[in-house]
């Protein structure tokens, strides 16, 4: 259900429609080949609709009416307030376009007027359009936006490249203590299963912010280094606030996702198969690789997949240790929540998020195949 | 066979201890020859699969060599031993189809595709499992995973070939089958098997000698005929067939044989003096179900008599529990010849020859 709606609110476009209804009706009549400006029918609509409309539903109208063009706030607001001054005194204009066009010369604009077509549908693509950088042009072509309006599709790039690395990061991290969990004898395996566990009992915010110590400039990493005489006291590493510092805190944060799946796959791989292989003639290296590795293929891919789902809709940490550089589409998401109330846009990010893990999903069910996946 | 100049296998003085105080092998001197079907049988901790991992590389000997056609082994690694090896739960690898598990080891030898087609065939035709190459191990029977185990073993021509337990998995029947099957190959192929198993009955059917182990130690080294009618020391007695028990003391030596005075004063009993030394040493007599007569007429000396505790009727025989001389457990097999007709309670005349009772270890 919460998905559902999140999906229809990312293309909904009916809150406009309701507040201009009759004007939108008189605007799909227009001909745009014929004239250049709608016809008298639409200013009228138009009128009475800002003349007896309520006031906060036209508020919320002139919202989204700006992520079409912007200069509509102030277009609406300046006639608005022309068009109560003349209801007031009782003097509806005879020629309701020449009265709009006097208000706000931009009503002989037809770039607003092409830019009204795009909201007259109870449905809209546009913020879909928007979550990857395009807009529409005055003739409604979609075009890239201006080059420095462009963050989304940076950002979803660095958002794929950041889970991709933190995905193999964990994958190189977590396979040699998986393998160690599944074969040390329990006193220490027990131990270290603790120690992989433990982050779990730690507040994420907690261990976050540890990082932030521990890379910051003045940091534990840092001071070490310069102690060791790696680095010179003015050559101190940017290790946080950057892509650096996201990719390593999450890293850490999600290895236990990778770990324990790898773990629950290799626990049940029975040791007689590498000491078979070496029987049959296979070195060590060539039975890991040969018997060993593609065993443990079904938690690679659990543990892969489960902990790039996670990094690509990750919030916290990046928030956090990512600065400038490093945050994630996960910020921008919550940025439009929270912030400007674009919940359009809002939604269509969350839409494409949801689309790419599904395309990842059916990736991985093509390549390895969904049955193959084992948790224990 | 014992002789060791020709021995094919042979392991010296091998000791093996796991944490450096209790040795779980203590000096294995064995030989084994070139064709033979040779079974470590012993309870479970007797060392029996220790001595085999030695064999196959998986573990070293804490002392002692081990040699392989006259060359000590204990320093190459196992993958270059050319011993093939049946794994207890066969080790198949799941990921590889039938041809793919029995191509690796020709793989791993750089041997040629065609080579590999040949062999892989020739060795599935052998276990009877030609059509099942493209199977994949989850998709067979326990039967057929054994076979296909036993397939890979052999492949690759090992100079040798362990098997550990390998039936262990199988139900009765299937086992007694395969038993046969495994022996058949060896016949056919003539390689040298060393098998490992806690089923004294398994080993019975397949070996040309067995090797009983207890405790670390070789109780006896002998083929299977040897080892049930001349067991050496009362856990072979024990551990292979049935076994009736009677403790007492030795109370005369005489060449070959002894007279033992029974525990509880139930009487003197003539036997063979087998592994006790001097009078007034403790015995454990034993003395096989199948050896003892329900009447008075084969024994000038072994005379007694014993209260049927128990009669279970097995068709061919019938089996009869009796008390005889203050053992209750004592198994006497009378055959069914029609002629036996006493209850439980009756009291039944017992005799045996003095040669079929062997003074063990006590």
């Amino acid at each position: 259900m919460p998905i559902g709606d999140m999906l229809f609110r990312s293309v909904d476009d009916s809150q406009i429609n309701g507040v201009f209804p009759n004007t939108f009706n008189e605007y799909k009549k227009w001909d745009k080949e014929k004239d250049v400006l709608p016809p008298e029918e639409v200013y009228k609509a138009l009128f009475e609709e800002l003349a007896y409309g309520e006031k906060i539903q036209i508020g919320r109208a002139l919202t989204r009416m700006n992520y079409s063009k912007s200069g509509w706030k102030s277009l609406i607001k300046t006639t608005s307030r022309q068009i109560k001054k003349a209801v007031k005194k009782d003097e509806l204009p005879n020629n309701y376009k020449e009265f709009l066009i006097s208000a706000n010369e931009k009503w002989a604009d037809p770039t607003f007027w092409y830019a009204m077509g795009q909201m007259v549908n109870n449905t809209t693509p546009i913020y879909y359009w928007n979550a990857l950088d395009r807009t529409y042009d005055q003739d409604q072509n979609v075009v890239m936006q201006d080059e420095k309006r462009r963050i989304y599709i940076k950002t979803w790039i660095k958002t794929l490249k950041i889970s991709v690395y933190v995905t193999i990061f964990c994958l190189i991290l977590g396979f040699p203590v998986a393998h160690l969990l599944a074969n040390l004898p329990l006193r220490y395996s027990n131990l270290l299963m603790i120690f992989v566990l433990l982050p779990f009992w730690t507040s994420l915010l907690v261990r976050t912010t540890a990082w932030i110590v521990m890379l910051q400039q003045n940091g534990v990493i840092n001071g070490i280094l310069v102690w060791l005489g790696i680095l010179s006291d003015d050559g101190r590493l940017q290790l946080v606030y950057n892509e650096t510092g996201t990719l390593i805190a999450m890293t850490q944060i999600l290895l236990p996702f990778m770990i324990l799946p790898l773990y629950s796959v290799m626990r049940v791989i029975p040791k007689s198969h590498m000491r078979a292989a070496q029987n049959l003639g296979a070195k060590p290296a060539t039975a890991f690789w040969r018997v060993y590795l593609p065993q443990t293929i079904p938690g690679m891919s659990a543990g892969g997949l489960l902990v790039f789902v996670l990094a690509i809709g990750y919030f916290i940490t990046p928030e956090l240790v990512g600065g400038k550089d490093g945050k994630l589409i996960g910020h921008w998401i919550a940025y439009h929540l929270k912030t400007t109330l674009n919940w359009g846009l809002c939604a269509a990010l969350g839409a494409i998020l949801l689309g790419v893990m599904l395309i990842f999903y059916w990736l991985y069910n093509k390549i390895v195949g969904i049955d193959n996946i084992k948790l224990g | 066979m014992n002789d060791t100049s020709q021995s094919f296998v042979k392991f010296e003085k091998i000791d093996k201890s796991y944490d450096g105080e209790v040795l779980v092998v203590k000096n294995l001197n064995l030989d084994i020859a070139k064709g033979e079907f040779v079974t470590m049988l012993g309870p479970s901790g007797s060392g029996k699969t220790t001595t085999l991992m030695m064999l196959a590389g998986f573990e070293t000997p804490t002392n002692g060599e081990i040699f392989l056609d006259t060359k000590p082994i204990s320093k190459i690694p196992p993958y270059e031993r050319e011993i093939g090896m049946v794994f207890q739960n066969y080790a198949l690898f799941p990921h590889m189809t039938v041809e793919e598990n029995l191509s690796f080891p020709l793989e791993v030898r750089k041997i040629s595709k065609p080579d590999i087609k040949e062999k892989v065939q020739k060795a599935l035709d052998m276990v009877e499992l030609g059509n099942f190459g493209t199977r994949f191990p989850a998709q067979l029977s326990g039967g057929q995973q054994q076979r296909v185990a036993l397939a890979r073993a052999l492949v690759f021509e090992p100079r040798l070939v362990l098997m550990d337990e390998p039936l262990g998995a199988l139900d009765k029947n299937l086992r007694e089958q395969m038993q046969y099957e495994i022996k058949h190959i060896h016949d056919r192929i003539g390689i040298t098997v060393v098998y490992v198993t806690h089923d004294q009955s398994e080993a019975l059917t397949m070996s040309n000698r067995i090797a009983v182990f207890n405790d670390g130690v070789v109780q006896q080294l002998s083929t299977p005929d040897i080892l049930y009618e001349k067991p050496e020391n009362s856990f072979v007695a024990k551990f292979i067939g049935e076994n009736n028990t009677l403790n007492g003391v030795v109370r005369e030596v005489n060449g070959s044989s002894c007279t033992v005075e029974l525990d509880g004063g139930f009487g003197m009993v003539k036997a063979l003096k087998i592994n006790v030394n001097e009078v007034g040493e403790k015995t454990q007599l034993s003395i096989r179900p199948e050896r003892v007569s329900i009447d008075n007429s084969i024994s000038d000396s072994n005379n007694f008599s014993g209260k049927i505790e128990e009669l279970i009727y097995l068709g061919d025989h019938i089996r009869a529990r009796l008390d005889v001389c203050g053992n209750n457990e004592f198994i006497v097999k009378v055959p069914n010849e029609g002629s036996f007709n006493h209850k439980e309670g009756d009291e039944l005349k017992l005799s045996w020859n003095s040669e079929d009772v062997r003074a063990l270890d006590l």
